[in-house]
């Protein structure tokens, strides 16, 4: 039995080595500060010179927004969940439900729907549909993994900050409090989630060789960056397409840190 | 407007608050109000029936709470001690199915009325649970807490606050190098009297403890009960014990319960020395427990 464990574990190991050694070995060729810093110049798909800047910068907007406004919108949501209703109450099991199948769509039915809904507004593909569609797919992941760590809450804390005199709405300090490794977890989720999706960003954010100036215009970002490139004929734009799927991995694997970082920082006052 | 959600507080008590006053009192020297004399808590208790979940958990239950005296809850695991010093702070709202008749009153309020704002009754309880619950801040943060709530805001005064209630649960000279580390990572017997602390913060009139000390080591219950004893002079406390010997020890006012019902209640000598009933006479003498 303890080799099987040993055994998968291996696996697992072997499976991140080959697949950070695949991206290396095809995009390190095509890899260059220019890669990073410039934007596509004419002819950069057909293998001359630019970089991929315009979907670095197209990426982190997407990202840095949706979650800004996902945590806007599902910390209240899991606060109600877990201050507000009681334990086993039909509303809270019904919201739990919705939002375990809004976990399950794939973000190509995400991309889909919201694509007929700006068809049916007039709305061309733009940054702020991207935002829009992003956050409604990470939406489900916050409110998820900070459920399950407010669900833990005990109700000694609640019922402490309660008899100091203090009403349900202040005592949103002493859960956030309580839960802000759950919300550090949950961010680290969602932005590699949110980074990563290619799906739901293609028919609403579109792709566009600019850095975009406003919500209103067309955003390019890394998952499709390695999409359209991979999908050319010519070797030295595959090669490109690895480059960019090594910045994306860079770039989680920075935020991933990061999160580590800011999750021990948080949860060193939880009980 | 007015927001139900946010609640409405009273926020006339530690305004004014300077070194001299502070000097003034020991405990409470903030409530400008209450001065020994004129002073008097009281808490009423009047046929109060509770149902959880069809469980007839407390039965017509009428008692009085004394103001300065330790009154001491005991009786058989079971039998409503912790519901009945839940229900004087409004705390079984949030569970489910709870069904409440009778009248609480406190200082002339009446607890269960439909629409009494109870965040400022609240206020006048602190609370001691079986185990320490420190909130999840740092040690400083769980004491200001409370006065950040009822509007205290000044860094100065709530330092002076802090440092002043710490010193009288002892734990001044322990912590004061250590006050922003979180307060989890305190000895259980600290955290216990950081929590007194941090209700005492908040200028109580009744101090209800569930078997405050049931889960510490033997040094540590004493500490708590030594405060207790220091801070009865100024605080009524409601203490729910299992422990007979502590009630013997510290216990001015007995209330035995069985069942859910007040078997007999009275000064501690009398129903230590001479029960009236056949129960407790049982229960005191060890018959079932």
């Amino acid at each position: 039995m303890k080799a099987v464990m040993w055994i998968t574990t291996l696996l697992v190991f072997l499976f991140v080595g080959s697949i950070l050694y695949t991206i290396v070995r095809n995009g390190w060729n095509a890899m260059s500060w220019d890669m990073i810093s410039s934007l596509p110049g004419g002819g950069f798909y057909i293998g001359k010179e630019g970089g991929l800047l315009n979907a670095i910068v197209g990426s982190l907007y997407i990202v840095g927004a949706s979650t800004v406004l996902g945590l806007v919108v599902s910390i209240p949501v899991v606060f109600y969940l877990n201050v507000y209703l009681k334990k086993n109450s039909k509303r809270g099991a019904f919201a739990r439900l919705a939002y375990d199948v809004l976990f399950g769509i794939p973000s190509i039915v995400y991309g889909a729907f919201a694509f007929t809904i700006m068809i049916y507004l007039g709305l061309k593909t733009s940054l702020g549909g991207g935002i829009i569609v992003i956050t409604l797919l990470i939406i489900p992941i916050f409110i998820r993994s900070m459920d399950e760590i407010a669900r833990e809450l005990p109700q000694d804390i609640l019922n402490a900050s309660y008899s100091l005199g203090a009403t349900r709405y202040e005592t949103i300090k002493v859960v956030v409090r309580q839960i802000a490794p759950g919300i550090a977890t949950a961010t680290l989720l969602s932005v590699g989630r949110a980074i990563g999706d290619a799906a739901a960003v293609l028919f609403t954010a579109g792709y566009t060789d600019n850095i975009p100036v406003s919500l209103g215009q067309p955003a390019a970002t890394l998952p499709l960056a390695v999409f359209f490139q991979l999908s050319s004929p010519i070797p030295a734009v595959q090669e490109r397409a690895y480059a960019a799927a090594l910045i994306l991995t860079f770039i989680v694997l920075i935020l991933s840190i990061l999160g580590r970082i800011i999750t021990n920082r948080f949860s060193r006052n939880k009980i | 407007m007015n927001i139900p959600f946010l609640g409405k507080k009273i926020k006339w008590y530690m305004q004014d608050l300077n070194e001299t006053e502070l000097k003034k009192g020991f405990f409470r020297p903030y409530q400008k109000f209450c001065t020994n004399e004129s002073r008097r808590s009281n808490m009423i208790v009047e046929n109060l029936n509770v149902t959880i979940q069809h469980n007839h958990i407390l039965k017509d239950v009428s008692t009085e709470i004394p103001d300065r005296k330790i009154t001491c809850i005991i009786g058989p695991s079971g039998c409503g001690k912790s519901t009945l010093l839940k229900s004087l702070n409004r705390l079984l709202d949030n569970n489910e199915d709870v069904k409440i008749s009778g009248k609480v009153l406190v200082d002339g309020e009446e607890l269960y009325a439909p629409g009494v704002e109870i965040t400022h009754i609240r206020r006048k309880m602190g609370l001691l649970s079986q185990r320490p619950c420190p909130l999840p801040m740092s040690i400083y943060d769980n004491i200001a807490y409370g006065c950040r709530i009822h509007g205290l805001r000044n860094r100065k005064k709530l330092n002076m606050v802090v440092r002043h209630y710490l010193q009288a649960v002892g734990l001044w000279e322990e912590v004061k190098d250590r006050l922003h580390s979180p307060a989890g990572r305190m000895s259980i017997g600290q955290q216990q009297r950081l929590c007194l602390a941090r209700g005492l913060a908040v200028e109580p009139q009744f101090i209800l403890a569930d078997e405050a000390t049931s889960a510490l080591d033997p040094i540590s219950s004493k500490t708590i009960e030594d405060l207790f004893l220091k801070l009865k002079e100024e605080y009524a406390i409601v203490l729910v014990t299992h422990t007979l010997r502590q009630a013997l020890r510290i216990a001015d006012y007995v209330i035995f319960m069985y069942m859910g019902e007040i078997v007999e209640a009275g000064p501690a000598e009398q129903i230590f020395k001479n029960p009236q009933k056949e129960l407790t006479q049982k229960y005191l003498s060890g018959v079932f427990s």
